[in-house]
């Protein structure tokens, strides 16, 4: 064999994806596809009401059923304590969590009141509806900024208030040349993947193991909550990824559902299998994001912000979900994004409404906090007598205050802000567009009287949750190398970008890496798929790995195969190589692995194996940034929003794969779209949810989509790891509310008219005819 | 409910026989009945489009029929899109220009470009991207999955002439 003089390079190479085979073929695995031999199938009756009291439930004529085995309410799993949230440093949420079957009270519509099991999901659903429910009504609060109403006797619907604070905001605001002062709303909208949620639990009580198949996102940390929750040892409890149909926070963490199916599991000695369908899923999966922010700020007279004071309302739905309370805590830690901010004040008023429970969404806190603050610097622009892209310029942070540490704590350690250059980033972005061309076509097309004006945004994103993760690295004897992580897919390509990370350390052509994750039983710890993380530690952790399986297979291929030092050597596509000449006899991976097989490795004094654990830890995150910029032109007569253009810039440090960095900014970007002119969860006034299709609530389609531009930049490496990756899976998404609004009021002619997301073709008439009325 | 039928159905130009109730969608029935699990349900009432299949050659929603309505008639599925191991262009291209991340709506997004160009093997960019729009994708935010389909259906063109 000749081998290749040189080791290829796979970090930061657009390499096709090991994930897409079977899926192009009809071989995915997701949920539904995953089946045992006598399993039952569990349908959930769900509250039609939005608050009431649980007067009766009749099981009877649902036990008549054909095929009906079993139908649980509340007294049936009253052993099973409420679902947990996360540590967290916020005192008094416990009361406030959901019981996998309502007790007493329902809450919201779609609350899980019972649960039928029968032999075929048909039945289960005929069953279901047989299931008589009655509950006596009582009021229901459906806005976070009306005064807090009763959960239960003695505890009123706000669990909390958050409050952060530094400098002198009292002071800022006396001595200011003057204050911007806004009113914002961000709607209720989710994540809505394309695939339902999916739970099938087994015991196998051979082995005493309860599985749950369908997991995702953090199977370890989910394994020890069901572990507790059922009284079991964690060791006895196993969770399996599958494929999983897009995950954007929502997927994967612990519902009712996934408790239920488990415990079922255990009592009937049969496996039991939920699919949820496309209703079930818009009233009961996490919906996000809906705050309402009344935001000032005080600024000189150079429009330079001086302090932020906010107080704002987070609607909750009506139970604490698995994130606590971090998706207000977050959005009251990023407020201040990029910009210098001396003095700030967030009061977060944490509520509870008769709504869907909400948790995360991609970019959680941020796609808020990011629309919030950009509105303001347009709203500073406008006062100062500046350019919006001069009032960023002039508040943004400099590479001379990096690394910038803003004395706030975020999960627990003071916000760190690793590296960035957010002024070239900024000048990148507006001349790849060509802004300044742009306001002159733009000025000629609005004085011919076309409604068209541009949008500017600069955001601050996070990623790479830490504290730690670990991957452990084999060779096998057949040469074929496999990590496994204890991270997750989510379906953004965590198997490719491991893979490429592991290739290019070790030295071997990428697809000749399997990349094992979401499985419980093949390593012990993990913390999974989510706030962008993956690459940023997973990644670092098998760079770690892969670099002692590397000196382990160099120094035995030097003492015992080759008869050279290790410094001559060299790891090329699987082999090692003479680097002085590269077409001399080499040793494989393949080979030194049978040399460490336990036998002949033990007799020699060595650890058995080709193989090693890769442990990385950080206590900080990693910050990229970004611009978007927009083009947009609205129908006077509809309300409608056409956008011409868009650019998405992102530094994101090191791209391992820019293409798949870009699907997840151009995936993100179109995300995010929804959120900021379709998609909201509507209710009428007794709570009942009006968009529970995808008639109602509307995803962009093809024909939404603009021309999406992409800056892909790495001027600024983490610091914090050995790669300098940053993340990049909530890279689109966060800027695209702030955007599409400062666009909006550039082409119709009026700062901060945009002031409630989404801007629906109603709200944006409204607009318009108030702008007809008082033309400003 | 009862009453099951006996039907036969032609996949992927293979017989199934089955045994359905009547009110069982096609979608079920290729899942659970013949085993085909790469047609996905992803919303079960029309609209998101992921469990396109090729009915007589025409995409339609296999989650909007029954099965009994299929009788006769000659469905295509994901499974049968590849000729043994080689790979249809259309899907070769999803692979090479990253035209899907989480893969849930892939199958119904092949079926329905698979339906389309065999009758508009010409079609130009705006009705590719209407008729696209017809499918919903939560990933990629559509613009590799229409270079995806815009580069198979140049290559199948070019392959023909």
């Amino acid at each position: 064999m000749n081998a290749p003089a040189t080791r290829q390079k796979f970090i930061g190479r657009s390499v096709t994806r090991l994930e897409d085979l079977p899926l192009v073929q009809g071989r995915g695995r997701y949920a539904a596809s995953i089946s045992f031999p006598h399993q039952l199938h569990m349908r959930v009756v769900r509250s039609a009401h939005a608050h009431g009291k649980i007067v009766s439930i009749d099981t009877a004529a649902a036990l008549a059923m054909p095929g009906c085995f079993a139908v649980w309410t509340a007294a049936d799993v009253a052993a099973i304590p409420p679902i947990e949230f996360r540590p967290t440093h916020i005192k008094g949420l416990e009361p406030y969590r959901q019981y996998v079957l309502a007790r007493e009270r329902v809450r919201y519509v779609g609350e899980p009141v019972a649960v039928v099991f029968a032999e075929d999901a048909y039945q289960a659903e005929d069953a279901a509806d047989q299931v008589v429910v009655e509950i006596a009504e009582l009021p229901v609060i459906l806005d976070a900024e009306q005064l807090p109403g009763e959960f239960e006797p003695g505890r009123d619907t706000e669990p909390t208030v958050i409050r952060k604070k530094f400098g002198d905001v009292e002071g800022a605001f006396r001595e200011a040349q003057s204050v911007v002062e806004l009113d914002l709303i961000i709607g209720r909208h989710s994540g809505v993947p394309m695939e339902t949620r999916g739970a099938i639990a087994r015991h196998d009580a051979t082995r005493d193991v309860l599985e749950l198949h369908g997991a995702t996102k953090r199977p370890h940390p989910n394994r020890d909550l069901l572990a507790k929750m059922l009284g079991r040892s964690p060791s006895s409890v196993h969770l399996y990824e599958c494929h999983i149909g897009g995950g954007f926070g929502v997927r994967g963490e612990i519902y009712p559902e996934d408790v239920l199916v488990c415990a079922a599991a255990l009592r009937f000695g049969r496996p039991v299998k939920f699919i949820e369908d496309r209703r079930e899923n818009l009233m009961a999966c996490n919906h996000s994001r809906q705050q309402r922010h009344h935001i000032r700020a005080a600024i000189d007279a150079d429009g330079r912000i001086l302090a932020l004071d906010d107080e704002f309302f987070h609607d909750q739905g009506a139970y604490i979900r698995t994130h606590g309370a971090s998706v207000a805590d977050g959005t009251a830690t990023m407020l201040a994004g990029p910009y210098n901010v001396p003095a700030y004040r967030v009061v977060a008023h944490y509520r509870l409404t008769n709504k869907t429970p909400a948790a995360t969404y991609r970019s959680p806190g941020r796609f808020e906090s990011t629309f919030v603050i950009e509105r303001v610097l347009d709203a500073i622009a406008a006062k100062a007598g500046i350019d919006r892209v001069e009032a960023r310029r002039r508040n943004l942070l400099t590479t001379r205050q990096m690394p910038y540490t803003r004395p706030l704590d975020l999960h627990g350690s003071a916000m760190m802000i690793d590296s960035g250059d957010y002024a070239l980033l900024f000048d990148k972005t507006l001349e790849r567009f060509g802004w300044a061309q742009l306001q002159r076509d733009l000025a000629q097309r609005r004085a011919a009287g076309e409604l068209v004006g541009a949008g500017v945004a600069f955001f601050l994103e996070k990623s790479g949750l830490g504290p730690v993760e670990g991957v452990r690295i084999i060779v096998d004897t057949g040469g074929t190398v496999e990590v496994v992580t204890g991270a997750a897919s989510v379906g953004q390509g965590v198997e490719t970008v491991i893979a490429q990370i592991c290739a290019d350390t070790l030295g071997v052509d990428y697809r000749r890496v399997r990349v094992t994750h979401g499985r419980t039983d093949r390593i012990d710890y993990g913390t999974g798929a989510h706030a962008a993380r993956v690459t940023v530690m997973t990644g670092s952790a098998t760079h770690i790995a892969a670099l002692k399986v590397r000196a382990k297979a160099l120094e035995i291929a030097a003492s015992d195969m080759m008869e050279a030092e290790i410094d001559a050597l060299d790891i090329v596509d699987g082999r090692v190589v003479r680097k002085d000449s590269p077409d001399s006899p080499s040793v494989s991976l393949a080979q030194i692995a049978a040399a460490l097989t336990a036998a002949s490795a033990v007799a020699k004094g060595r650890e058995p194996g080709l193989s090693a654990d890769g442990v990385f830890h950080c206590e900080h995150e990693a910050y990229p940034y970004g611009a978007h910029v927009a083009v947009v032109k609205v129908d006077a007569e509809t309300g409608g929003v056409k956008i011409e253009r868009y650019l998405a810039s992102y530094d994101i440090g090191v791209a391992v794969n820019p293409m798949l960095v870009e699907g997840q900014i151009v995936g993100s970007m179109v995300q995010g779209l929804g959120g900021a002119l379709f998609e909201e969860f509507v209710y009428d006034e007794s709570g009942t949810p009006l968009a529970v299709t995808f008639a109602d609530y509307l995803l962009p389609t093809a024909l939404d989509v603009p021309p999406v531009d992409v800056l892909l930049t790495q001027d600024a490496p983490s610091p914090l790891n050995p790669l300098g990756i940053k993340g990049g899976g909530e890279s689109g998404i966060t800027a695209v509310g702030a955007v599409i609004a400062s666009a909006i009021d550039d082409a119709i002619g009026r700062a901060g008219a945009v002031t409630q997301l989404p801007v629906t073709p109603q709200r944006l008439h409204a607009i318009l005819k108030r702008r007809q009325q008082s033309p400003q | 409910m009862s009453g099951e039928i006996d039907i036969n159905l032609n996949v992927n130009g293979r017989n199934h026989a089955v045994r359905v109730e009547p009110r069982r969608t096609l979608v079920d029935t290729l899942r659970e009945q013949c085993g085909l699990t790469g047609t996905n349900a992803g919303c079960e009432h029309g609209v998101c489009g992921a469990c396109t299949v090729l009915l007589d050659g025409e995409p339609v929603r296999a989650c909007l029929m029954f099965a009994v309505q299929a009788q006769g008639r000659r469905l295509r599925t994901i499974e049968g899109l590849a000729e043994g191991d080689k790979l249809h262009p259309l899907q070769q291209a999803f692979i090479d220009h990253h035209g899907l991340q989480c893969g849930f709506c892939t199958p119904g997004f092949l079926m329905l470009a698979a339906g389309v160009l065999e009758r508009r093997p010409d079609i130009n960019d705006d009705d590719l991207r209407e008729v696209l729009s017809s499918n919903l994708c939560r990933c990629t935010g559509y613009k590799n999955i229409l270079k995806a389909v815009r580069a198979a259906a140049d290559q199948m063109r070019g392959a023909k002439t």
